[in-house]
């Protein structure tokens, strides 16, 4: 299979390219509440809440 | 150098095929996979392409996909943080699909193309694609483009020029200011399905008086004099919800939506004429800015906005421009063949010889079947063929049963690339039978009895039943039907409203002539699909009437049947007379019975 970049790379370039910085605080919190929902079903949950 | 273009994940995926800028292959992914517009990568239709050529993934030398994600992403993005909080259960439906598939189109073609395939994958944008659609197969050396759709990354609505090899798109008006999506509002306003209902609509809006558009003028759409409009957003909730319209949108319009299971009353037939007219008003507008920021005499049109034939026919009546060509596939499928010959022409820069026709080839670029093949799947279904000597004789033989007022299936040759059915996929009937429109509608088709046939019209004849000299290969435009062949009023029918008026005698071809006495024309060469025009000839010479009625082969929600297998169970499970399947012609009373009617009826009649 074909080498491609990855897609955090192209999401990277495109911000840079159209200016597009409203996105990066939208993509970080969305990347964070991805992190904490897979983290919430491993053995890292308990500490979470420290985290808040 | 072959180039794949693939458009997929919103409705109707398809790929297509270039070669040194010849199409070779496009298609549908809903006809193999017999889902109405299905979204999902073209798989089937991508195989399909390359078996054509004789390729495998690894000689493809690019592949170009219709869209830039990442462009539309933002868009969904900034569109949801602007409306916030509202939206939220909105936003929630739609990331998953993006965060698992659509932001990784590059992984998602390298896995449908098998892993075979290691070179480059370009983005062109939705509405270059449509664009490249509707230019680089026209006839034109340079012309003027317009596309028109629901929505693509921000663009809904484009304009440009287009000379030798390159487009140049130099205006667009942005989401969520959408002459299609406002189409669409009124669509599922209407109780019909957005994206697929809108050729109802379309159909429905001649038995209606427009008594609402002094309101969506007002209200909904302001239409500016350089061409441009604006709607009200306040009246819809297409930005944040999960339906089209609001309660203040139904306040205006005096209800809820029509219920999906009722019948279409008066007052639906008066908002699908009443924003089928603004719709007009719109389309002819941008049409006279277009030509009057680049002077070109020519038009070339594409996105689904340009399915409105009825618009299309009155920019070319009314509109500035001299000549318009219309991409058959101006949907989104039609974005994937734009998108190779987009990547061919503008991006790699290579020169353009238009054909003084068009180079769509009449746009039967689908899959085709070989005799054996048709012999084989018959066989198997146990099915009683007739044969002729020569073409000549089965022209002959179809034209007969036609005459008679049967009606046939007819499946030759290549299928059709866009909605409509060219001749090649097509059920026919004769025009003249005033019962013709009825009986296709409800004992084939298994539809709504207020939708409209179109006629199929010898090339050069046009003219003799319709006002419209120009070629209308593709039956992208409505015409009306002369004065002289539309037949004395019945008395009383001025007072007939809605449905009643579909009672009223028409004329010469009752059943291709809509109740506001237009049509929605094919004209059919010899040079295009030699089989119809012989038949065309045919019933001509047996008739002296070269029109036929031409409407696709499917009944209701059913995709157009793909396989002589699947024409073969279409016509026993339907009250079709005649089947022909390229050279062999089925007479229904020499059939063996088949089993699974209900099943069959079942399986589509519900979904549409």
């Amino acid at each position: 299979m074909a080498r491609r970049r990855s897609f955090l790379a192209e999401l990277f370039d495109f911000i840079l390219a159209h200016k597009a910085w409203l996105l990066a605080p939208i993509i970080l919190v969305l990347v964070l509440a991805g992190l904490l929902i897979i983290l919430g079903g491993t053995k890292a949950a308990p500490f979470i809440y420290t985290l808040f | 150098m072959n180039i794949l273009g693939l458009s997929a994940f919103y409705h109707d995926s398809a790929a297509a095929l270039v070669r040194d800028g010849e199409i070779l292959a496009a298609a549908q992914e809903e006809r193999f996979t017999r889902k109405k517009h299905d979204e999902r990568f073209p798989e089937h239709a991508l195989r399909y392409c390359l078996e054509t050529a004789g390729l495998q993934a690894s000689d493809l030398d690019a592949v170009i996909f219709y869209e830039k994600p990442l462009l539309k992403f933002e868009r969904l993005l900034e569109t949801y943080l602007a409306y916030a909080p509202r939206g939220l259960f909105s936003f929630f439906r739609a990331m998953p699909p993006w965060l698992q598939q659509k932001l990784h189109l590059p992984r998602e073609i390298d896995r449908g193309l098998g892993g075979g395939y290691a070179g480059p994958i370009y983005f062109c944008t939705h509405h270059e694609a449509h664009a490249a659609s509707a230019f680089y197969p026209s006839p034109f050396g340079e012309a003027a483009i317009l596309t028109m759709d629901g929505v693509g990354e921000w663009a809904t609505t484009s304009w440009g020029t287009g000379r030798g090899n390159a487009i140049e798109l130099r205006g667009e008006i942005r989401f969520p200011h959408s002459l299609g999506l406002l189409y669409s509002a009124f669509t599922s306003y209407c109780g019909f399905r957005v994206n697929s209902g809108e050729y109802k609509l379309m159909g429905l809006a001649p038995y209606g008086e427009p008594r609402y558009a002094g309101l969506i003028r007002r209200h909904l759409i302001d239409l500016r004099e350089d061409g441009s409009f604006r709607l009200d957003m306040a009246y819809f909730n297409y930005c944040q919800g999960l339906t089209m319209t609001n309660r203040r949108f139904h306040r205006l319009f005096g209800g809820p939506p029509r219920r999906p299971d009722s019948e279409p009353t008066q007052r639906e037939m008066d908002l699908a004429a009443s924003i089928q007219l603004v719709t007009e008003e719109a389309m002819l507008n941008i049409a006279r800015h277009v030509h009057r920021e680049t002077g070109l005499p020519d038009l070339c049109l594409a996105g689904g906005v340009a399915l409105n034939c009825v618009g299309n026919g009155r920019i070319l009546r009314e509109g500035p421009f001299e000549n318009i060509w219309i991409q058959p596939a101006a949907g989104d499928a039609g974005g994937a063949l734009g998108a190779a010959l987009w990547c061919w022409y503008h991006q790699l820069g290579n020169a353009r010889t238009p054909q003084p026709r068009d180079s769509q080839q009449g746009s039967y670029l689908g899959p085709a079947f070989s005799p054996a093949q048709v012999r084989a799947e018959l066989g198997a279904l146990n099915a009683v063929c007739e044969t002729f000597a020569t073409e000549e004789q089965l022209a002959d033989a179809i034209a007969a049963a036609l005459d008679e007022g049967k009606i046939v299936g007819h499946f030759a040759g290549r299928a059709e690339f866009g909605p409509r059915a060219l001749g090649h996929r097509s059920l026919l009937g004769d025009p003249r039978r005033p019962d013709m429109q009825t009986r296709m509608n409800t004992a084939i088709k298994f539809r709504e009895s207020f939708r409209p046939f179109a006629p199929a019209v010898l090339e050069g004849r046009q003219s003799d039943y319709f006002d419209l000299t120009a070629a209308s290969p593709y039956m992208l435009l409505v015409a009306p039907v002369r004065a002289d062949r539309r037949g004395p009023s019945a008395p009383g029918e001025e007072r007939l409203s809605g449905l009643a008026r579909l009672k009223a005698l028409r004329g010469d071809l009752p059943a291709v002539t809509h109740v506001d006495h237009s049509a929605r024309v094919q004209t059919v060469g010899a040079d295009r699909s030699p089989r119809f025009h012989a038949i065309l000839r045919a019933f001509e010479r047996r008739t002296g009437c070269p029109v036929l009625v031409n409407t696709s082969f499917n009944i209701r929600g059913e995709p157009v049947v793909h396989t002589p297998s699947e024409a073969y169970r279409c016509f026993m499970f339907t009250d079709m007379d005649v089947l022909v399947v390229e050279d062999c012609l089925l007479r229904k009373e020499a059939q063996p019975p088949l089993e699974g009617a209900a099943a069959y009826r079942r399986r589509f009649g519900a979904a549409d």
